[in-house]
């Protein structure tokens, strides 16, 4: 059997600095998992919907907009309406300590600022993921 | 309900996961594929393959819309679409980027997109490919665009999974020569010169559709001509949105053929003797290593590195 994590790296929301989650998808990859990524300026539905697709074990939205409080939740949401609850879901970017704490309230499961590195990240997600 | 079933039903979930179980060729996903095997063999399973950068996603994208939407002779279709690209030989993880290109296909979540990583196989399909493809065809797709990997001369696995294939070439990239070498514009069944907004594009046409006329020539000296298919040469811009009813209307055609032919039978039946033959091989590789003794193994290999044995004497050895 060769069983292989797979996430979804996306951007949700209009601002256009893509650089974290490219980089965030690089090392995802050189830690052998398959990233899919899926560009720029994603709606909380088209990300959802490709994390529903690709059956992946894991979500990271990288937001640098300030609109996690608005964005985060509902993605979380439709989540669980499309039966994908348990699926874990990291955000990176610019978020206020207590707006963190909000959101893992809400059930992300880790929120990375700016200096994170990478390899904290893979060693999280590795042990948050069990790959189906 | 169980997985097939709810497949059937078209639970996009349940086929999501079926995928993901066939792509591990977990004994769960083979039960189910068992269970859903009399409903596949219904949908046009369409290759997409050229060289990277020649704008095979980017067609792809416009393509599936092209396809799923009704026009004049057509209804409209269920499409999806199960796109390639490429593990990493070091670390076996990979970057899925096809859905970068695929923009328009994510506003419409009626089209089904997979990414696939090649896991390492080498024809620009990954090795679970076909199963994914019958999974989808049980699903109820009308359409299965099948995405390769970015391929060079020899990535020809496509031609024997799909009923229809497309070549897709951009200009610039070779002169005459290199379209007359063996391989990937052989198995072209509609070539495509794509990226038709740069300059060069009506010239790598001319210069792809004067060697097709050499090939067709020097095959209707060998077959039966009311066989033969005149491979298209279709400019398009993905980028500009151009070329894509023609290029929905050429596949059409290639349809229509196919079925006159009794092409489309006899494809569809290479195809699951295909699959068939390569379980059969790994079956058999995976029965013959759990039969023998570690020890004896190791021990051979041994030999070879000592060169004492020749790989050739070696397999006589194991067989003996």
């Amino acid at each position: 059997m060769n069983r292989k994590i797979r996430v979804l790296i996306a951007k949700p929301g209009l601002d256009g600095h893509d650089r974290g989650a490219k980089v965030i998808a690089r090392a995802l990859r050189d830690a052998g998992m398959e990233v899919i990524y899926t560009g720029l300026r994603q709606t909380p539905e088209m990300i959802t919907n490709a994390a529903m697709q690709e059956d992946v074990d894991a979500v990271g939205l990288s937001i640098l907009s300030g609109a996690h409080m608005t964005l985060v939740p509902r993605v979380l949401e439709l989540m669980k309406a499309n039966g994908q609850g348990e699926v874990c879901v990291f955000v990176g970017g610019i978020i206020p300590e207590e707006d963190a704490r909000e959101l893992e309230k809400l059930g992300v499961k880790a929120v990375y600022g700016p200096g994170t590195p990478t390899t904290q990240v893979i060693a999280d997600l590795t042990q948050m993921v069990e790959p189906a | 309900m169980d997985i097939p079933e709810r497949v059937l039903q078209g639970d996009r979930l349940a086929l999501a996961r079926l995928l993901t179980w066939l792509e591990n060729d977990q004994p769960r996903g083979r039960a189910a594929l068992d269970a859903l095997f009399p409903h596949t063999g219904k949908s046009h399973i369409i290759g997409v393959t050229g060289p990277s950068g020649s704008g095979k996603s980017s067609l792809v994208n416009r393509l599936a819309l092209q396809l799923a939407q009704a026009d004049g002779s057509q209804p409209a279709r269920r499409v999806a679409v199960l796109a390639m690209d490429p593990s990493s030989p070091f670390s076996g993880g990979a970057l899925l980027g096809d859905r970068v290109r695929m923009r328009d296909l994510m506003e419409c979540p009626e089209i089904f997109i997979r990414s696939m990583a090649s896991r390492g196989a080498l024809g620009g399909l990954a090795r679970a490919a076909g199963e994914l493809v019958l999974a989808l065809e049980a699903a109820g797709f009308d359409i299965i665009l099948v995405e390769t990997v970015g391929a060079g001369q020899s990535e020809v696995d496509i031609a024997r999974l799909a009923h229809t294939t497309l070549v897709v070439e951009a200009p610039g990239l070779g002169d005459d020569i290199q379209a007359a070498k063996a391989g990937i514009l052989e198995i072209a069944d509609i070539l495509v010169v794509n990226k038709s907004d740069k300059s060069g594009a009506e010239s790598a046409a001319h210069t792809l559709a004067a060697m097709l006329e050499i090939g067709a020539e020097l095959k209707a000296e060998t077959s039966a001509p009311q066989a033969a298919w005149k491979v298209p040469v279709q400019l398009t811009s993905a980028l500009n949105r151009e070329g894509m009813v023609s290029l929905a209307a050429a596949i059409h055609e290639h349809f229509t053929w196919l079925n006159a032919s009794g092409e489309w039978e006899r494809r569809a039946q290479a195809r699951l003797e295909d699959l068939f033959n390569r379980l059969l091989r790994e079956r058999l590789y995976e029965d013959w290593q759990r039969s023998q003794p570690q020890a004896n193994l190791s021990e051979a290999l041994q030999s070879l590195r000592k060169r004492e044995t020749s790989p050739y004497s070696l397999i006589e050895r194991l067989f003996s």
